[in-house]
């Protein structure tokens, strides 16, 4: 069995699961945020009365993130249906807005805190919540109702995937990143290359990545349709697992008899930067195809892009310079937004790089990564050419229909924020 | 579910994403209170790039101005329908303009199981494209027990692919239901 198939038949009770099979499975943890969490919580109280009691409540995580800081009512109001919940419920992990328990994206807050354990299962009402999988744990999105189905009951229905392996072989040079990778497995298969279907990641130079970098691989495999990305875990994810939560988990591996849907390897020494273009993650090509494309704004930030490592590399670029467009920064969680103030380039925290460049450095949130209300920090409203960090670019997605957005690693966008084109990397890094 | 589903037939292209269905900004409402749900329907394939809307005449609003319903009642789409988010607010918004099937020929694995699990609305699968042949406006008929799409206006009708697994949750009314009725859950 692949790793995927082995999760999910440890988790239906079974010794041995099939692709196309539908079973019935155990969830370990479940995540919901401040979009999806007051309708999933509307649900659970009309299926199972206004008493009852969530299945597990160490299994729960509630994150807002997505509508934090705006003035927006409606978004207020969802605030307010979590706090409620979580007090009536006793939640022990409910990360509130406006205090030391807040968090930020929840993809990242997941990692950060724990969530993420080898050979568990983990839902949530996020498509992006395939980001875990980085850990080696089946992770999937879900809506609403699965959710509060599972929220009373802890269980929900699963149609075992095929799996599809992505072998990435060779060295990483120092001018490509895992966003690189992963749109250029989005690009060479669509949008809907992997519709339900499992991608592995495997090979050379996936354990050479960090833990927070195969989060980027793992996070965009819903942009080629995929069901859950997955990395099998190795030393790097149980120290990083280990330092986070004292709670049993059982790692498991793929099996040497697993059987693919399909391979696919990639010698990454031989890869270039490459963007998505307007208006899709798939609209693949080459930085150097597309360089000199003129942009108004640079957006580094979000669950696939606004990690430590992605503002380090960003901070590379960006210090002693300035930047030519506006310029937002956008720290997933509140530790990386900590972090700014403590990692250092050279000497220089990455703040300070940031604002000495010109960057406007915005709270731990989604932000502009799916537009939200018009108050929201660094989203479009008219006709802006961004390029970004962030991993979906569909018509709107930003906010204005009519902006346009190009997805690019954390190197790609800093670069071309300086020079408020489109630029490749390895024309401004300094070997 | 109903056996028969008729009415007229809104056309699209491939890869209608999530939020060309249902914008973020408007995300916020709330789905129990009578007005604001309202708003979902209002919203509805609010953010289709106008040249694929109602393919494959174009700039056919779903919705017409200051309206919550839809005058259609079966989308027929093209590949990868649904893709995108998880939010369960799109086939929601769907059924409240009053969508009650679409005609596809794939779908985006969440948007398909949300349509099915929530009840909202039948995700039908077609193996040939039929947004070519089928006009927004055109009257369709959707038998939903014999799986085939007619175009009442043209007379041409087709076999869609079977339901299978899901064909069961869509005939109990979701997720909940077929898991009473299974014995998953206390009924």
């Amino acid at each position: 069995m692949t790793i995927t198939e082995a999760i999910l038949a440890n988790h239906a009770g079974r010794d041995r699961v099939s692709p196309g099979e539908t079973v019935w499975i155990d969830v370990d943890t479940l995540m919901t945020h401040d979009v999806c969490g007051p309708p999933t919580i509307e649900i659970f109280k009309r299926e199972f009365g206004e008493d009852a009691k969530v299945w597990d409540k160490e299994g729960l995580a509630i994150i807002p993130d997505h509508y934090i800081f705006t003035s927006d009512q409606h978004a207020h109001r969802n605030i307010q249906i979590l706090r409620a919940f979580a007090a009536e419920h006793d939640l022990p992990y409910y990360y509130d807005v406006g205090g030391d328990d807040y968090k930020g994206v929840c993809h990242m807050a997941l990692a950060e805190e724990g969530f993420n354990r080898p050979g568990t299962t983990l839902f949530g009402t996020d498509s992006h919540t395939c980001t875990s999988g980085a850990f080696g744990l089946f992770s999937t999105g879900i809506g609403n109702t699965d959710a509060a189905l599972i929220m009373g009951t802890g269980k929900i229905w699963v149609k075992v995937p095929e799996t599809m392996r992505f072998v990435f072989e060779g060295e990483l040079p120092p001018y490509l990143m895992a966003k690189d990778l992963i749109l250029a497995v989005i690009g060479d298969i669509g949008t809907d290359g992997a519709t339900y279907r499992a991608m592995e990641f495997d090979g050379e130079a996936v354990y050479d990545l960090s833990v927070e970098e195969r989060m980027t691989l793992c996070n965009m495999a819903i942009e080629a349709g995929g069901k859950n990305g997955i990395i099998q875990p190795d030393a790097k994810t149980m120290d990083y697992t280990r330092a986070r939560t004292d709670r049993d988990f059982t790692p498991v591996y793929t099996s040497p008899d697993a059987r693919f849907h399909s391979e696919r390897v990639y010698d990454v020494s031989q890869l270039e930067p490459v963007v998505a273009k307007p208006h899709a993650p798939d609209n693949k090509a080459p930085v150097s195809e597309v360089a000199g494309t003129k942009l108004d704004r640079a957006y580094i930030g979000s669950c696939t892009g606004g990690k430590i490592e992605d503002f380090v590399a960003a901070a590379k670029i960006l210090k002693g310079q300035e930047v030519t467009i506006d310029t937002y920064v956008v720290p997933a969680t509140t530790d990386v937004r900590k972090a700014l103030w403590t990692e250092k380039v050279d000497g220089e925290t990455l703040a300070d790089i940031f604002e000495n460049a010109g960057a406007k450095i915005g709270l731990s949130s989604c932000a502009a990564c799916l537009g939200g209300p018009p108050d929201t920090f660094g989203r479009t409203h008219g006709t802006e050419v961004v390029i970004s960090t962030t991993n979906r670019n569909y018509p709107g997605r930003m906010g204005s229909k009519q902006s346009a957005v190009y997805l690019a690693s954390a190197l790609t966008t800093a670069a071309s924020a300086l020079s408020g084109v489109i630029t490749d990397p390895r024309d401004v890094l300094v070997a | 579910m109903n056996d028969l589903i008729r009415g007229k037939a809104y056309v699209l292209g491939d890869h209608v994403d999530t939020d060309q269905i249902i914008p973020a900004q408007h995300l916020v409402y709330s789905l129990t209170d009578p007005e604001e749900r309202k708003l979902y329907g209002t919203y509805a394939l609010s953010s289709v790039p106008p040249e694929g809307a109602g393919l494959p005449d174009g700039h056919v609003p779903f919705v017409a101005e200051g309206e919550h319903r839809s005058e259609y009642t079966v989308i027929v789409g093209g590949g990868n329908f649904g893709c995108g988010s998880s939010r369960e607010h799109a086939p929601f918004a769907l059924r409240e303009a009053g969508i009650e099937a679409v005609v596809a020929e794939s779908y985006a694995r969440i948007f398909y199981r949300n349509s099915v699990d929530g009840g909202f609305l039948a995700p039908f699968e077609t193996p040939e494209t039929l947004n070519d042949k089928v006009r927004t406006g055109d009257e369709v008929e959707l038998d939903t027990k014999a799986g085939t799409l007619t175009n009442v206006t043209t007379g041409e009708s087709w076999a869609l692919q079977p339901l299978g697994d899901v064909a069961g949750i869509l005939e109990a009314g979701g997720v909940f239901e077929y898991a009473r009725q299974q014995g998953l859950i206390p009924a």
